[in-house]
């Protein structure tokens, strides 16, 4: 038998999201069964279904360096924009 | 109700959905796996749902309701085949039953949604769009069956139990898609009730009697 | 303790999450998989009780209604069941312990049902106190628990109000239904009262240490009261119990229950305990050749 990891979505255009999983010994009983635990009451738009093997999981990461500047955190604009703003005000008046 | 040929066909079809799904109802929560369980209790809802639209169009030529119908009459009086009367509470059985009765039905809705009666042949094209998913089902179990001597040997038990569930002249057919042969038995009739009904028909109706004419 | 547990346990307790490929101390591991054993148990065992009355529901509309709730029951079984799988025990065994009397389950699914008023009173009531303990799973410290508490919750929800419609039918109805719903309740109360556990300080409850549970029993318990209490007294039903009234200050107070029964019961003993895992044992027994043969692909 094989663990069959149930994906759900809800809405049309939504993103499928991982609900659970169904043990079965192929995909048309992992299909028969998987429709009625996650859609008996009409509430899934579609299922995907994944035999556990097939998923490749990623947990681990490199975190050694900065790397804000890939990010918006990484950026703070509001002293410079105020620099600029208050100069560009000095000057339109200085034009009248 | 004798006279309403309406209705006698109605409730031949209403009555073999109703104790069908009664007996299907038998397996919630004992069934071989919890995930085929959940899936054959569908089945088992959709039949009755089946059945509460039938009794619906047979309540409106009767004058009566679609809970006077399932409950409230006699066992001789209900239509069922005796197929589904059957207490068949091991797995090979069922699957056998459910096989069996999926291909009878088959060939009796088809020759309903044709027929030039047009609110039973729409309903009958709503029962067959849901049904899809029991034949797969059905389909799905006799397959991974097909080579056990327990299933082939209920299958063979139940096959003139299966013809009776279809007018004569729908039993070659019948015969045809299963691969068994009509000459090799003797059908069990609609018309004469098993036992069983009586037992079934007691315990289905024991808190219905209990205070006739209450709501529940 | 060593210090990856300690670290472990101060995570969770700021409200960690963990998943089923993290590292889990033994000791939290063990609770855990004991604790959601019990809880897939409990949703098998009880489709036992409420089987019984799919088959006697006296209208079709009924009789869908409670299919539909015990195969949800069935489905959470089925949810619970398999975090348990994968934290590392098989479902036979899981069985095996359930049937041995070594694995528990909830006191409520080990008495009889009597009428068709303890069908309204358990899916009202007894489903009513179930979500109170499953709401105070939803943020379990281990995730994958509290992942499916979400679904659960959400089904239960039909549950409790198909419960209360199938009681106000019958309060609503002849003198002779109205009498089955307060006998009903008056066999159902006590196992009800004892159903969220005895009162453990929540400092000493591992459930609560490990954030398993975000909730002590006798909060569960106080919870269902305040709840409850009202709904049932508002039909005119009597709860069977002359000491409960609620303080100035929002407590609770009602006669101690029967926790020699509690433990008890849930050690098997119920009046309904053998004979119901001898039935469940039968069927597994029965069709074990469909999972051996067919199944095992």
């Amino acid at each position: 038998m094989t663990v069959f990891e149930v994906f759900r979505q809800e809405k049309k255009g939504q993103a499928f999201q991982h609900a659970g999983s169904v043990v079965a010994p192929d995909a048309a009983f992992a299909d028969a069964w998987a429709r009625e635990q996650y859609g008996r009451r009409g509430e899934s738009e579609a299922l995907w279904l994944v035999p556990r093997e097939s998923i490749h999981q990623v947990t681990e990461w490199a975190d050694e360096f900065d790397l804000k500047y890939r990010r918006v955190d990484g950026y703070s604009i509001k002293e410079r924009l105020r620099i600029a703003r208050e100069r560009a005000g000095r000057a339109s008046a200085g034009d009248r | 109700m004798r006279g309403n040929v309406r209705a006698e066909r109605l409730l031949a079809i209403a009555d073999d959905e109703l104790i069908l799904g009664w007996r299907d109802s038998e397996w919630t929560g004992i069934a071989p796996t919890l995930e085929e369980d959940v899936a054959f209790s569908s089945i088992a809802q959709n039949e009755i749902g089946h059945a509460r639209a039938l009794y619906e169009l047979a309540a409106a030529e009767l004058g009566t309701d679609v809970d006077a119908l399932a409950f409230d009459r006699q066992p001789d009086e209900y239509r069922c085949a005796p197929l589904v009367e059957l207490h068949l509470l091991d797995w090979a059985h069922t699957i056998a039953r459910r096989y069996l009765y999926e291909e009878a039905d088959r060939v009796r809705l088809a020759a309903l949604m044709a027929c030039d009666d047009a609110e039973l042949a729409g309903l009958a094209a709503k029962i067959d769009r849901e049904e899809t998913y029991h034949r797969l089902h059905a389909e799905l179990w006799a397959a991974r069956l097909r080579d056990e001597p327990r299933f082939r040997a209920a299958v063979e038990e139940l096959w003139p139990y299966a013809l009776g569930v279809v007018e004569p002249d729908q039993r070659a057919e019948l015969a045809r898609r299963v691969g068994l042969r009509v000459e090799s038995t003797q059908t069990v009739q609609r018309g004469q009730h098993t036992p069983e009904l009586a037992e079934l028909w007691n315990e289905m109706t024991e808190v219905r009697r209990s205070a006739p004419g209450a709501t529940w | 303790m060593d210090a990856r547990t300690q670290e472990f346990l101060d995570y969770v307790q700021s409200g960690g999450q963990v998943e089923a490929t993290d590292w889990l101390p033994d000791a939290y591991r063990q609770k855990l998989v004991k604790f959601i054993e019990m809880h897939a148990n409990s949703e098998l065992m009880g489709v036992l009780p409420e089987r019984e009355w799919i088959l006697r529901a006296p209208t079709l509309q009924r009789k869908l209604a409670l299919t539909a709730k015990v195969q949800d029951e069935v489905g959470h079984a089925q949810l619970i069941y398999r975090v348990a799988e994968d934290l590392g025990k098989p479902r036979d065994a899981m069985f095996a312990d359930l049937i041995s009397g070594k694995a528990k389950f909830h006191n409520v699914f080990h008495y009889p049902t009597k009428t068709w008023g303890d069908v309204g009173v358990i899916a009202w009531l007894v489903d009513a106190a179930a979500i109170i303990s499953q709401k105070a799973l939803l943020k379990c410290s281990y995730a994958p628990y509290a992942r499916i508490m979400k679904k659960i919750c959400w089904e239960e929800s039909f549950h409790i109000l198909h419960g209360r419609d199938v009681v106000l039918a019958m309060m609503t109805g002849t003198d002779a239904q109205r009498e089955l719903v307060q006998e009903a309740l008056d066999r159902w109360w006590g196992p009800l009262m004892q159903f969220h556990g005895n009162p453990i300080p929540r400092d000493e409850d591992p459930m609560w240490i490990w954030r398993i549970k975000s909730q002590g029993n006798e909060e569960a318990r106080q919870q269902f009261l305040e709840g409850y209490v009202p709904q049932i007294r508002e039909l005119g039903l009597t709860v069977p119990d002359p000491n409960l009234r609620r303080r100035d200050d929002g407590v609770w107070e009602y006669s101690e229950p029967d926790w020699a029964e509690l433990k008890s019961v849930v050690t098997g003993h119920g009046p309904r305990s053998q004979d119901r895992l001898a039935f469940r044992q039968r069927f597994l027994e029965q069709e074990k050749w469909v999972r051996d043969a067919v199944l095992a692909a």
